[in-house]
């Protein structure tokens, strides 16, 4: 017990002895935690908007006009027993007018009042478990025939179509985007990590004869590590504070007033605050702590 | 018989490592302890090739007071450093009260040199502590309770005559201070053996006596004294005995004198006359007055 105070007290006399080394530490971890803490979200954000877009993918069975009522009830259920197929949607041609007009306003939506008849087919609108099968499930409803030709399953059936195209065009977009961060923030972690370790190097190198000197009258390798082990806790624990104080003033003042507009920003607060702060937080103490301990391996071997 | 032996010939217990074995069969008592330090055909060579020494063999028996001396660059701090392993001999065996330094796990080092206190040269103090943050430090390695260290820390400083001085930093004090302060860090937990390597090295020959009368009054608390010096008048007035070494090779090892149960303040009085130097301008006389 007595020990713990005496490190404790030991920590915090080097901190206040080498006061520049300390502060270009912590100002090091503020800034390495404050990017971390924008880029962690957006990263966040991204695979959550391209997780969005394949959930959303479906297939549309796009039907003639002329289809009977039963006709189609039958392709309904024959099309429920597809495998992958999570729901099957009947969209009739009055509530496919009902959803364009929803999705299309201004003119548009009044040019579509002016038309006389009702240019949409009935279709059916099916989910898929994940789009890895959307193939398998078109291949499904359109058989291939004995002569090579493409024979849907029933005469109903003007058109299979899926959004596949428009899905993998997204999904490389968020994918480049997600690789640069990623890269960017490995980029980013690596050299905070030299950076740290390069400044706590710099205070232990300058305290390496004290380090010999301890060394030299009999204290333990641990006795010597454990006071550097709490500053660099210190350190990280209040560069990390710093950070969080400004990314929560940041979401404070320009995120959670945009989220009411944006779309993509909302998703922002998928990312609990919480969590981050905890995440940024530890491993802010974790990095500067296991630096210093590693740096003093150097200077123990008298 | 071989009890008696071994009485008078304090210091010179030679030929010690066969002797316990017989001792024992002979008289069916326990075997005396071995020797505080012995060394056994020690070599050092340092990186580069250059032999600081060379099949070094000597021992020294609890309570002895001995100098090393010899020329700079005889190897006399190696010897020191070879003690508290801050170097490994290239062959040859170093033992201190018996165990062999060298095959000890790393881990076991800090408590060998808890038990050796050091006088180094350049004192080795921590720059960014006062004299009683220095002290305390040797305790709070092994562990010493808070209020033990508050309570030995200001005694001992008090014994080196540094009252005044205790919360200065060491480079405000002079080099016979910092030397008393290396001192008293070495000596604070009463390790059994104290090593010192130059105490008086650059010092006045007042401030010397001072020194020595220290090391002296600590050797008689039942300490085993080694002293490193090339301080050749300082050796001759002890009447000690005396390592000497040349070129990393022992060349000399007698007892001169027969000075041992002098007390402290006899011993001070001789010096002062020997080296003719008028007593009385040690601060260290007043603290030593017992």
């Amino acid at each position: 017990m007595s020990r713990a105070v005496f490190f404790i007290s030991e920590a915090f006399r080097a901190l206040r002895r080498s006061a520049a080394p300390s502060i270009a530490a912590i100002v090091t971890i503020v800034v390495t935690t404050l990017l971390l803490g924008v880029l962690v979200p957006v990263l966040k954000a991204s695979e959550d908007k391209a997780q969005d877009v394949r959930d959303q993918i479906g297939l549309n069975v796009f039907l003639y006009n002329e289809a009977a009522r039963a006709e189609i009830d039958q392709l309904g259920s024959e099309l429920a027993t597809i495998p992958h197929v999570e729901n099957v949607d009947f969209v009739s041609r009055k509530e496919a007018v009902e959803i364009l007009s929803g999705r299309v306003e201004g003119e548009l939506s009044e040019s579509l009042n002016e038309l006389n008849s009702n240019p949409l087919p009935p279709s059916f609108a099916l989910d898929i478990d994940d789009p890895a099968n959307l193939a398998a499930v078109t291949a499904a409803i359109t058989k291939t025939g004995p002569a090579g030709d493409r024979q849907p399953i029933s005469p109903i059936v003007d058109e299979v179509r899926d959004a596949r195209q428009d899905a993998s065009k997204i999904t490389r977009v968020t994918g480049a985007v997600k690789l640069i961060l990623i890269v960017l923030a490995i980029l980013l972690l690596l050299a905070s990590l030299m950076l740290v370790g390069n400044t706590i190097r710099l205070s232990i190198y300058a305290r390496r004869r004290e380090v010999e000197v301890m060394r030299l009258v009999g204290a333990t390798n641990w006795f010597i590590r454990w006071p550097f082990i709490i500053e660099g806790v210190i350190v990280g624990l209040t560069g990390a504070a710093v950070a969080v104080g400004i990314l929560w003033l940041g979401k404070v003042t320009v995120v959670d007033p945009l989220s009411d507009n944006l779309n993509l920003v909302d998703s922002l607060s998928t990312m609990g605050f919480l969590p981050l702060v905890i995440i940024l937080v530890s491993s802010a103490m974790i990095v500067s702590a296991l630096g210093s301990g590693i740096t003093l391996r150097r200077f123990l071997k008298v | 018989m071989a009890l008696t032996r071994s009485r008078s010939n304090r210091g010179r217990a030679r030929g010690h490592s066969d002797a316990p074995s017989r001792y024992e069969k002979r008289t069916g008592a326990p075997a005396p302890k071995p020797p505080i330090v012995a060394l056994k055909d020690a070599t050092v060579v340092y990186p580069g090739g250059h032999v600081a020494l060379e099949r070094v063999t000597l021992e020294v028996t609890r309570g002895e007071f001995a100098f090393v001396v010899g020329p700079t660059g005889c190897g006399k701090s190696t010897l020191i450093k070879l003690l508290i392993r801050e170097i490994e001999p290239a062959s040859g065996e170093v033992e201190i009260a018996g165990h062999d330094i060298n095959e000890m796990p790393h881990s076991r080092v800090p408590k060998l040199r808890r038990r050796v206190g050091t006088v180094f040269q350049d004192f080795k103090l921590l720059p960014n502590r006062t004299v009683y943050d220095n002290v305390a430090y040797a305790l709070q390695v092994i562990g010493e309770s808070r209020s033990e260290i508050r309570r030995k820390t200001p005694e001992i400083i008090r014994l080196v005559g540094l009252q005044s001085k205790i919360h200065s930093y060491p480079d405000q004090l002079s080099g016979g201070e910092q030397q008393r302060v290396s001192i008293a860090r070495a000596f604070v937990n009463h390790p059994p053996l104290l090593l010192a390597d130059e105490p008086t090295g650059n010092l006045d020959p007042e401030t010397s006596i001072g020194i020595m009368q220290l090391l002296y009054r600590i050797n008689r608390t039942g300490t085993t004294v080694l002293v490193v010096t090339h301080d050749r008048e300082m050796v001759d007035k002890m009447r000690r005995r005396v390592i000497a070494l040349e070129d990393g090779r022992l060349v000399r090892d007698e007892v001169s004198g027969g000075y041992h149960d002098e007390s402290t303040r006899e011993f001070a009085a001789r010096l002062h006359r020997e080296m003719e130097i008028e007593p009385g301008s040690s601060d260290v006389n007043d603290i030593l007055d017992w």
